[in-house]
C-alpha cells in the first residue's frame, strides 16, 4: 500500500506529464526514494498510471537504477567504466567487498549497504569514483574507503 | 584565448546565479534572437559550421533544416537536450551543467524559439545530482524572469521548459530511446527513418541536441557567425570542450579552440604522462572510438581529421592508456561496458557483444584458445555499422578492433594457457549476474 | 509495378513492398524472424540481411535488412553476396549461443522456424564453449507451455500478443542479453487470442499444452483443409489426427476470413472429438429394461425400417451445427414440409430477418478481411470478443485505419510497424459500441453506450435519423442520446468504408432493423458501406437459407412440437441438436413424451440423446466432409481428417442409409452426389459444388496426401491386430487421401492439407502459397459467398422504432451474457476450454443490486418462465437498471433471452 505521502508525491508528478504513463519512470523513483526498492507497489503504481502491472514492470526492470529487490539502507554505486578501470578501480573494489564482506550485486548481512557497479559517472579526471546514495566520492583509494564507509554505519 | 563556454564560469565551480549570468553578458541572445525571425537564426547556426558535440558531429543547422516549419505542422514541437552524459570517459557535459546551467537555458530558449518549438526538455542522468539542483534553481530563475512560460520577454512566444531526470542505462543517450525513455517506455532505440525532427516524442517533430551543443548556441547569436568560426583552428566551427583522463598527470577538461593537436592537449594541458608511466595508446573521443597510437599525436582533434587518421573525434574526451595497462584487460571493461548497457533489441548487439566479453575474459584470464582472436575479429566486422540496429554496437567494437590492430601481441599471450601482460586472473564476471534490476522472474 | 534487381537478374514486383516481402513471394529464401506478415518489420532480429547496391557500377555494396528496406524501382540487390551470407548465419551463431540445442525434447521440433532458418543459413558448427543463460518458466494456464529458454528475443510475442491484440498481461522484462517474455507472475494469459503465440513464436518458447497431452510430431499427424464450428464467422483450421486421436488445431491461412489467426476457443475446443462422451456404435432402446443398448449396423437399420417405413408421418429437426450436406440429407428423407431447422421461434425469426436484410441490400456484408479494412464501425447489440472473437481480432485492427492517414502523409511505409506505431501512439479510429452491458472491446471504443436491447434499437434509429432525416424518428428520444447519436453518424458519414455490426445476441429484431436502417442510410452516398451480423452457431445461415426458401420464415422447433402435441407425427429425426439447448425444458420433456419415435443422430451424449429410440453415431467437423456457411454468407468445405474406429460415420451417411433402408428413392454414393442433388433442388447452393474440385480430382494422376511424406507409417501399434501393414482407408469423397501417397507439390488452395514448403517445415511456409503478404492464397481464398445483396434503388426503412425500455418494479429482464469460453456447446467439452469456463451466476446494475440489497457473490433466487434457479449475484456497474445479465452457461440452457425474471436474495 501506497502511503498518504508518496500518493501525494505521486499525483504531482504526473501532473507534469503530458499522458500519464509518461510519469512510469519518474513514479517508479518517488516510491524507490521512500522504501529504498519497488516492491510489490507496482499493483498500486500500475493502476494509477492505467497500466497492468506487466506494463509497468516491462519499464521498471529495463533501468539499472529502479530497483526490483530489496536494497541496503545504502546504496554503493561503484563506477567500473573504462577510466577508473585504468585508475585503479580494483584496488577499490576489492577494499569496499572485503570491507562490506560481500561482493558486487549483493547486500551486506547487516542490511546496511548495497554493492552496486555503474556506468560511467563522468568524473573521469577525479577517477577512481563511485557515489554512495546521492553522494559523489572522487580520487578513491583504498585507505580513503574505511573512512567514508564509517560515515555510513 | 577566448573561451566562450567555461570562461565565465567561477573557480570554484559554483554555479552562476541569473543575476550573475546577465551580468557577464548572459541571456543577451534570448533578447537578440526574439528580435530576429527564426529562419535567419538557423541559418546564422548552419553557417557557423557548428557540428553536434554528441558524439556523431551532425552539423546542427542541417539537422535544424529538417525541423518542419509553418502553421500546418503537427503540435506540439518538441526540443529536447542530451544531458544523458554516459559514454565512458566523458564528462564535459557535467561541467557545463554544473558549472554554468543558464547558459544551457540560454541556448535552449533560443534554439526553441529557432525552432519554434512548444515544449523543451532536459533529459538528465540520475546519476548527476548536483547538477540536477542546479538545473532545477536555474529553470525557476527563468521562469520568474520570464526567460520561460508564456510570452517570453513579453513577445509572442511561449515555451514550457522541464527536467526529466532518468534512471540509468546508456542506451538511454542514443536520441530515439532517449524518446522512448522520455515518454515512459523502455528505452529501445527506433528504426530510422523517421527521423525524430518528423515524427519524435509522441510523434510529434523533435530535435535533440546535446549539451555543449546547446550552450554554443548563444555565443553564435550575440557574437556572430564570423567570430564564432574564427575561435576554431580548422574549419569546424567553435571552441571544444577536451578532456582527457588514464595515467596523465593532471586529468581534466579543457575548452580549446576546435582543432586543437592531441599532442598539444596531452604535453600541455594534461602535463604529460605520470612520472613512470609511458604513452600507449589513446582512446580519442570516448570509449566508442578507435584506438590512435604514438603517431597520431599530431593529428588535429577535429572530426574529420580525426577520422582520417581511421578513429572517430566522438565526445573528444579521450583516455590514455599507458605501457603498465593492459590492452586486453581495457578492451574487456569495455567490451563488458557495452554488453551490459545493450538494450536487447537487436541480435549481433544483445548476443555477440557478451560473446565477444566472454571471450576477451578467457584471454585476460590465460585461458585463450586458437582462432579466439580471429573470432573476435569476424565479430567487429559483423556488428559494424548498418549491420545493427543502432550506433551501440558499431561504437562497441571500435575499441576492439583498433586494439586488435595495435595491440595483438598481448591477446595472442592470452591464449591457450599463458598469462597476460600483468600475469593476473582477475576479473570477477559480475556483469553476468547483476540480478538486482534484471531478473523478471523475481 | 517496380523493378528489382535480384543477384542481377530483373524482377516486377508491386510497389509499397519491402524487400523481405518482395523476395519471399518472388519465390526466393530469405530467413527472418522478427517479420511476420501480419505484424510486419521492425527490423529487431536482422536475420533478413540482403547487400544492397548503389547502381550497376557499385561492387562493394551495404549489408542492409530487408524487412527495413523499400523494394523500390530498380533496387539492386544481392541475396548470395558471400558476406552477407556470412552474415545471416551469424545472426543464427548468435542466437544459438543461448539456444537450448533441445530440439528431441522439444514440442516445436520438426516445425520449428529457428530449425528451418538454421539450416538455411548454412550454420552448422558451434564455436562458443560458454555457459548459457537460463531462465525460469512460468505457469501459464490451461492452453499454452513457456520454455523461456528457447527463447531468441525476436520480440514477435509480444507485438502480436499485446500490440495486436491487444492484451496487457504479457511483456518483455529486463535488457540486454537478459530480456524475459512473460506475464507479470505466474497465471493464466488472459487475451482470448493467446494460443496464436504457438504459431508466432518461431520457436519453441510458446507450445501448445492441449498438444502436449497427446503429443505427436508434425510430421506424424495426418491433417485436412477443415473449419471452425464454434462460432459463426467459420474460420479455416488444419485438425491433425494420430491413432485415432484429433491431436491439434492450427490455423489454415484464408486471406478473407482469419488470415493468419485463431481464437482460443477455436485453437483449443477440439478435444470434444476426443471426449468420453461420444457415441462410437449405434444404439438402440431395450424395450423391457429402458437401456440404450448397442447395435450392430443391420439391426439399427432394420429396425429404421420399420420406424421409416415408406408413408410413415416422419419429421427432421435439423441443426445449424450441421453440415449443408446433412441437413440436405434430412430434408430429402423427411421431404421440405416436413423439415425443421431446428432452433427457437426466435431464433428462426432472428436469422431469417438478417438474412433477409443481407440479401436484400443494397449494404454488402464484409469479409473479416474488410472488417480490418473499415475506418469508423458501430456495433449494436454484439459482444463481438465473446460471440465472434475473431471480429474482435479484426475490430483491433480496423481502429488503426484511420491514424494510419498519418503514417501515409509522413511517407512512412505502411510495413514500418514500428514507425507505424510511433507516429499513430494513441490514437484510434472512431469504434462506437452499443450493447447491454460493457464489453472488452470498449478499451478501444470512442464511446460506449449500455442499455436494453429496445434502447439499443432506439439509438440504432436515432443514429439512421441523423443520416437521414427521413429515416423514422425516435420518439421521446433522452436528451443524452441525441449528441451521442449525432457523434455517431457524423463518423460513419465521413469514413471511407464505414461498418455496422451487429447480431443475434441481444434477441431483439428491432436492435436488426435498426443496425439495417443505418447502414442503408449510409448507403445512399456510400456504397462501401457495410454490414455484419454475427450469428449463433456454425452454419446458422446455412441451415437459414436451407429452410427460409421453403418455409417462408414460418417453421421452427415450436412448430415441430405442435405437430408432435397434435398427434401427426409417427417418427422425428433429431440431427446434431441438443433439443434441451433450445427451448423450455418442459416442452422438450413434452416432445419426447408424445414423440413415438425419437432417432438422434450426433456426436455426443446429451440429454436429447438420453431421450431416444435409437442413436446414430455421426462423425464429428474433424471425421467428415461437409460444407457450412459462415456469417458472410461464405460457403466453405471441410474435410474429414481422419476415420474414426467403431461404427461412426457422417451423419448424410446415415440419413442416405437410412433412406435405402426404408426404401426411399436415394441413389447417393458420394459427397458429390448429395453437392449435385442440393444444387438441382435448392438454387441459393448452386455454387456450393465449385468450393472444390470434385473427388476425381487428380494431379498428374495422383491424389493429394493428407500425410505428409515423413509421416512414421509403420509402426507396431496394430500389431496385436496384425503384423502387416493394413491398407489405408479409401476416400470415395474427396481428392485427398489418407496416406502419405501422392501428390507432392503445392494443391489448390481448397486442398490445403498442410503449410510445407521445401526448407520451411513450420507453419511459416504460409508464406509460399501466397503470392503477396495478406493476399489471397494460390489461385483464389476457398469459399463460395452465397449472399449478394441484389437490390440497388429505393431504400424503404424499417419504420418501427420500438418505445423506451421501462424498468419493471419487481421483475428484471435478463439479456444473455456471452462467453468465449463456455457458452459454446461443444467447445466446452474440452478440458483445457472448461478449466477457463465461469461458473454460472446472475449479473445485475448497481442500481438493481442497492434496491434488492445484493452484495458481490451473494446467493440469489431467480425465477424465469416459471422455473427456478440458484445463482450467485455478481454487481456488474455497466448494466443498466431494470436489466440483469444471464450467462449461457451449462445448466442455464433452454432459457430464450430477453426474458422477464424475479430475482430475489435466497431465503
Ligand atoms: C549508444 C549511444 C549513446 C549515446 N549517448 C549520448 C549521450 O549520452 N549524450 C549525447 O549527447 N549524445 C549521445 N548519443 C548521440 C545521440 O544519439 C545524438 O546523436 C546526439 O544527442 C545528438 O546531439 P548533437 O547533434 O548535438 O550531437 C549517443 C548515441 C548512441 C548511439
Ligand atoms: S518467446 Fe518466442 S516470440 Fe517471444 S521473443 Fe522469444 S522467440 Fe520470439
Ligand atoms: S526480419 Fe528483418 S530484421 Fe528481423
Amino acid at each position: 500500500m501506497l502511503t498518504e505521502e508518496e500518493r501525494r508525491d505521486i499525483e504531482r508528478e504526473i501532473l507534469q506529464n503530458e499522458r500519464k504513463r509518461a510519469a512510469a519512470v519518474e513514479v517508479l523513483k518517488i516510491v524507490q526514494k521512500h522504501r529504498g526498492w519497488v516492491s510489490d507497489e507496482i499493483h498500486d503504481l500500475a493502476g494509477i498510471l492505467e497500466m497492468t502491472p506487466a506494463e509497468l514492470d516491462a519499464v521498471a526492470t529495463f533501468y539499472s537504477l529502479i530497483f526490483r529487490k530489496p536494497v541496503g539502507k545504502h546504496v554503493i554505486l561503484v563506477c567500473d567504466s573504462v577510466s577508473c578501470w585504468v585508475m585503479g578501480y580494483e584496488k577499490i573494489l576489492d577494499q569496499l567487498t572485503s570491507r562490506l564482506g560481500i561482493g558486487l550485486n549483493e547486500t551486506s548481512a547487516d542490511g546496511q549497504f548495497t554493492l552496486l557497479p555503474v556506468a560511467c559517472l563522468g568524473a573521469c579526471d577525479r577517477a577512481p569514483a563511485m557515489m554512495i546514495d546521492e553522494m559523489l566520492y572522487t580520487y578513491l583509494t583504498p585507505e580513503k574507503i574505511d573512512g567514508i564507509l564509517e560515515k555510513y554505519r | 584565448m577566448e573561451r566562450p563556454l567555461t570562461g565565465n564560469m567561477k573557480p570554484d565551480r559554483q554555479p552562476l546565479t541569473l543575476k550573475e549570468y546577465e551580468e557577464v553578458g548572459g541571456y543577451q541572445a534570448v533578447h537578440k534572437a526574439l528580435r530576429m525571425a527564426p529562419p535567419d537564426i538557423v541559418d546564422a547556426v548552419k553557417n557557423s559550421n557548428l557540428r553536434g558535440r554528441g558524439g556523431a558531429g551532425f552539423p546542427t543547422g542541417i539537422k535544424w533544416s529538417f525541423m518542419p516549419m509553418g502553421s500546418d505542422v503537427p503540435r506540439p514541437k518538441y526540443l529536447i537536450c542530451n544531458a544523458d552524459e554516459m559514454e565512458p570517459g566523458t564528462f564535459k557535459d557535467r561541467l557545463l551543467l554544473e558549472g554554468n546551467p543558464h547558459q544551457l537555458l540560454e541556448g535552449m530558449i533560443v534554439s526553441a524559439y529557432a525552432l519554434n518549438v512548444d515544449i523543451a526538455y532536459i533529459f538528465l542522468r540520475w546519476e548527476y545530482r548536483l547538477a540536477a539542483e542546479r538545473i532545477e534553481r536555474a529553470i525557476a530563475e527563468a521562469y520568474e524572469n520570464y526567460y520561460l512560460g508564456k510570452n517570453i520577454l513579453r513577445s509572442d512566444y511561449s515555451l514550457e521548459l522541464r527536467l526529466h531526470v532518468s534512471a540509468g542505462r546508456y542506451i538511454c543517450g542514443e536520441e530515439t530511446a532517449l524518446l522512448n525513455a522520455l515518454e515512459g517506455k523502455r528505452a529501445i532505440p527506433r528504426a530510422k527513418p523517421p527521423h525524430p525532427q518528423v515524427s519524435g516524442l509522441w510523434g510529434k517533430p523533435t530535435i535533440v541536441n546535446n549539451t555543449e551543443t546547446l550552450c554554443n548556441i548563444p555565443h553564435i547569436i550575440t557574437k556572430g557567425v564570423e567570430w564564432y568560426k574564427g575561435l576554431s583552428h580548422t574549419k569546424d566551427g567553435g571552441t571544444k570542450i577536451y578532456g582527457m583522463s588514464g595515467k596523465v598527470k593532471r586529468p581534466g577538461a579543457w575548452e580549446l579552440p576546435m582543432g586543437t593537436s592531441m599532442k598539444e592537449l596531452l604535453e600541455v594541458h594534461a602535463g604529460g604522462m605520470k612520472e613512470g608511466y609511458q604513452f600507449r595508446g589513446i582512446l580519442p573521443g570516448g570509449a566508442s572510438t578507435d584506438f590512435l597510437v604514438e603517431e597520431h599525436l599530431d593529428v588535429p582533434m577535429d572530426y574529420d581529421s580525426v577520422q582520417k587518421a581511421g578513429s572517430r573525434m566522438g565526445t573528444g574526451q579521450m583516455i590514455v592508456l599507458d605501457h603498465k595497462t593492459c590492452p586486453v584487460g581495457m578492451a574487456l571493461n569495455l567490451e563488458r561496458f557495452f554488453a551490459r548497457e545493450s538494450c536487447g533489441l537487436c541480435t549481433p548487439c544483445r548476443e555477440g557483444l557478451p560473446w565477444i566479453a566472454m571471450i576477451l575474459q578467457a584471454i585476460e584470464e590465460g585461458e585463450g584458445q586458437p582462432g579466439d582472436v580471429e573470432i573476435l575479429e569476424q565479430q567487429c566486422r559483423l556488428l559494424g555499422p548498418g549491420n545493427t540496429f543502432c550506433a551501440l554496437a558499431p561504437g562497441a567494437v571500435e575499441p576492439l578492433q583498433s586494439a586488435l590492430k595495435y595491440f595483438r601481441e598481448d591477446f595472442e599471450r592470452g591464449i591457450s594457457g599463458r598469462r597476460n601482460a600483468r600475469g593476473k586472473r582477475a576479473h570477477d564476471n559480475s556483469w553476468r549476474r547483476f540480478t538486482l534490476t534484471t531478473n523478471p522472474t523475481k | 509495378m517496380a523493378t528489382i534487381y535480384i543477384d542481377n537478374k530483373p524482377y516486377e514486383v508491386k510497389d509499397g513492398q519491402n524487400l523481405l516481402q518482395a523476395c519471399l513471394f518472388l519465390g526466393f529464401n530469405i530467413p527472418y524472424f522478427c517479420w511476420h506478415p501480419a505484424m510486419h518489420s521492425v527490423g529487431a532480429c536482422r536475420q533478413c540481411a540482403v547487400k544492397q547496391f548503389r547502381d550497376e557500377k557499385d561492387t562493394r555494396g551495404k549489408i542492409v535488412m530487408s524487412c527495413m528496406t523499400p523494394a523500390a524501382d530498380g533496387a539492386r540487390i544481392s541475396i548470395d553476396d558471400p558476406e552477407v551470407k556470412e552474415f545471416r548465419a551469424s545472426v543464427i551463431e548468435w542466437l544459438m549461443l543461448n539456444h537450448p540445442h533441445d530440439c528431441p525434447v522439444c514440442d516445436e521440433g520438426g516445425e520449428c522456424h529457428l530449425q528451418d532458418m538454421t539450416v538455411m543459413t548454412g550454420h552448422s558448427y558451434r564455436r562458443t564453449r560458454f555457459r548459457k543463460r537460463t531462465h525460469r518458466n512460468q505457469c501459464l494456464g490451461p492452453f499454452l507451455n513457456h520454455e523461456m529458454n528457447r527463447c531468441i528475443q525476436c520480440y514477435r510475442c509480444v507485438r502480436f500478443y499485446c500490440d495486436y491484440a491487444g492484451g496487457r498481461d504479457l511483456n518483455v522484462f529486463g535488457s540486454h542479453h537478459h530480456v524475459y517474455f512473460g506475464r507479470y507472475e505466474d497465471g493464466i494469459l488472459e487475451n482470448e487470442f493467446s494460443g496464436n503465440l504457438v504459431e508466432v513464436c518461431p520457436t519453441g518458447v510458446f507450445t501448445d499444452k492441449t498438444l502436449k497431452k497427446h503429443y505427436t510430431r508434425k510430421w506424424d499427424l495426418q491433417t485436412a483443409p477443415s473449419v471452425c464450428v464454434h462460432c459463426g464467422l467459420g474460420c479455416n483450421t488444419i485438425p491433425g489426427e494420430r491413432y485415432g486421436k484429433l491431436r491439434r488445431i492450427l490455423n489454415r491461412y484464408n486471406g478473407e476470413v482469419n488470415g493468419y489467426f485463431l481464437c482460443d476457443r477455436g485453437r483449443f475446443g477440439y478435444e470434444f472429438v476426443n471426449s468420453k462422451e461420444r457415441i462410437r456404435e449405434p444404439l438402440i432402446r431395450n424395450k423391457d429394461n429402458g437401456a440404450l443398448e448397442p447395435a450392430s449396423e443391420e439391426r439399427v437399420l432394420g429396425h429404421l425400417s420399420n420406424i421409416l417405413y415408406f408413408g410413415a408421418k416422419v419429421i427432421g429437426i435439423g441443426s445449424p451445427r450441421a453440415s449443408l450436406e446433412a441437413n440436405f440429407a434430412l430434408r430429402t428423407l423427411v421431404g421440405p414440409e416436413r423439415f425443421f431447422p431446428g432452433i427457437s421461434e426466435k431464433e428462426h425469426q432472428l436469422t431469417s430477418a438478417a438474412i433477409e436484410i443481407l440479401r436484400k441490400g443494397p449494404a454488402r456484408t464484409p469479409s473479416l478481411r474488410d472488417v480490418a479494412l473499415s475506418d469508423a464501425v458501430f456495433i449494436l447489440g454484439e459482444d463481438v470478443i465473446n460471440t465472434a472473437p475473431l471480429l474482435g481480432l479484426a475490430l483491433r485492427q480496423s481502429v488503426r485505419q484511420k491514424p494510419m492517414e498519418m503514417v501515409k502523409r509522413l511517407n512512412i511505409p505502411l510495413w514500418d510497424d514500428a514507425a507505424a506505431r510511433e507516429v499513430i501512439q494513441h490514437e484510434k479510429g472512431p469504434l462506437f459500441i452499443a450493447a447491454t452491458h460493457g464489453t472488452k472491446l470498449d478499451e478501444i471504443a470512442a464511446r460506449t453506450y449500455n442499455g436494453s436491447p429496445d434502447d439499443l434499437a432506439r439509438l440504432g434509429f436515432a443514429v439512421a435519423h441523423a443520416l437521414d432525416p427521413s429515416a423514422p424518428a425516435v420518439p421521446d428520444i433522452g436528451e443524452d442520446l441525441i449528441p451521442l447519436a449525432q457523434s455517431i453518424a457524423d463518423s460513419l458519414k465521413s469514413a471511407g468504408s464505414p461498418l455496422i455490426i451487429s447480431g443475434m445476441s441481444t434477441g431483439s429484431e428491432a436492435v436488426l432493423h435498426a443496425a439495417a436502417t443505418i447502414v442503408w442510410a449510409l448507403c445512399r452516398d456510400n456504397g462501401n458501406a457495410a454490414l455484419s451480423f454475427v450469428m449463433n452457431e456454425c452454419n446458422s445461415i446455412g441451415l437459414g437459407l436451407m429452410s427460409g426458401g421453403s418455409m417462408n420464415g414460418a417453421f421452427d422447433l415450436n412448430k415441430a412440437f405442435d405437430l408432435v402435441e397434435e398427434g401427426k407425427v409417427d417418427a422425428a429425426i433429431v440431427l446434431e441438436n441438443d433439443l434441451y439447448r433450445r427451448e423450455d425444458r418442459e416442452k422438450a420433456e413434452r416432445f419426447f413424451e408424445r414423440c413415438k419415435h425419437v432417432i438422434v443422430i450426433d456426436h455426443l451424449f446429451n440429454n436429447t440423446a438420453a431421450k431416444a429410440e435409437v442413436v446414430l453415431p455421426a462423425g464429428t467437423f474433424a471425421e467428415s466432409d461437409g460444407t457450412l456457411v459462415n456469417n458472410e454468407g461464405r460457403a466453405q468445405r471441410f474435410y474429414q481428417a481422419f476415420v474414426p474406429e467403431g461404427g461412426i460415420q457422417e451423419s448424410w451417411r446415415w440419413l442416405r442409409d437410412a433412406m435405402t433402408a426404408s426404401r426411399r428413392p436415394v441413389q447417393w454414393q458420394s459427397l458429390d452426389h448429395v453437392l449435385s442433388a442440393m444444387a438441382n433442388e435448392m438454387p441459393v447452393f448452386r455454387t456450393v459444388a465449385e468450393i472444390a474440385p470434385p473427388a476425381g480430382f487428380r494431379i498428374a494422376g495422383q491424389k493429394i496426401p493428407r500425410q505428409p511424406h515423413r509421416y512414421s507409417g509403420r509402426t507396431s501399434i496394430h500389431a496385436n491386430i496384425s503384423v502387416h501393414e493394413q491398407k489405408p482407408p479409401d476416400d470415395s469423397d474427396s481428392a485427398l487421401s489418407f496416406s502419405m501417397e501422392g501428390y507432392e507439390g503445392m494443391p489448390p488452395a481448397p486442398f490445403i492439407t498442410r503449410f510445407w514448403s521445401p526448407g520451411w517445415n513450420s507453419v511459416q511456409a504460409v508464406n509460399k502459397f501466397h503470392c503477396e503478404v495478406g493476399g489471397p492464397l494460390h489461385g483464389a481464398d476457398p469459399g463460395k459467398r452465397l449472399m449478394e445483396p441484389t437490390v440497388s434503388g429505393e431504400i424503404s426503412y424499417f419504420q418501427k422504432v420500438p418505445q423506451a425500455f421501462e424498468p419493471r418494479k419487481d421483475e428484471l429482464l435478463m439479456v444473455p451474457l456471452h462467453h468465449i469460453f463456455g457458452s459454446e456447446e461443444l467447445s466446452v467439452l474440452s478440458p483445457a476450454i472448461a478449466e477457463r469456463t465461469p461458473k454460472p451466476y446472475l449479473a445485475i446494475s448497481r442500481e438493481d443490486a442497492g434496491r434488492l440489497q445484493v452484495d458481490q457473490e451473494s446467493e440469489l433466487e431467480i425465477v424465469i418462465s416459471g422455473r427456478t434457479y440458484r445463482l450467485r449475484g455478481i454487481i456488474n456497474p455497466s448494466l443498466p437498471r431494470g436489466v440483469a445479465g444471464l450467462p449461457v452457461l451449462a445448466g442455464l440452457e433452454g432459457i430464450t433471452l430477453p426474458a422477464w425474471g424475479r430475482v430475489g436474495r435466497k431465503a
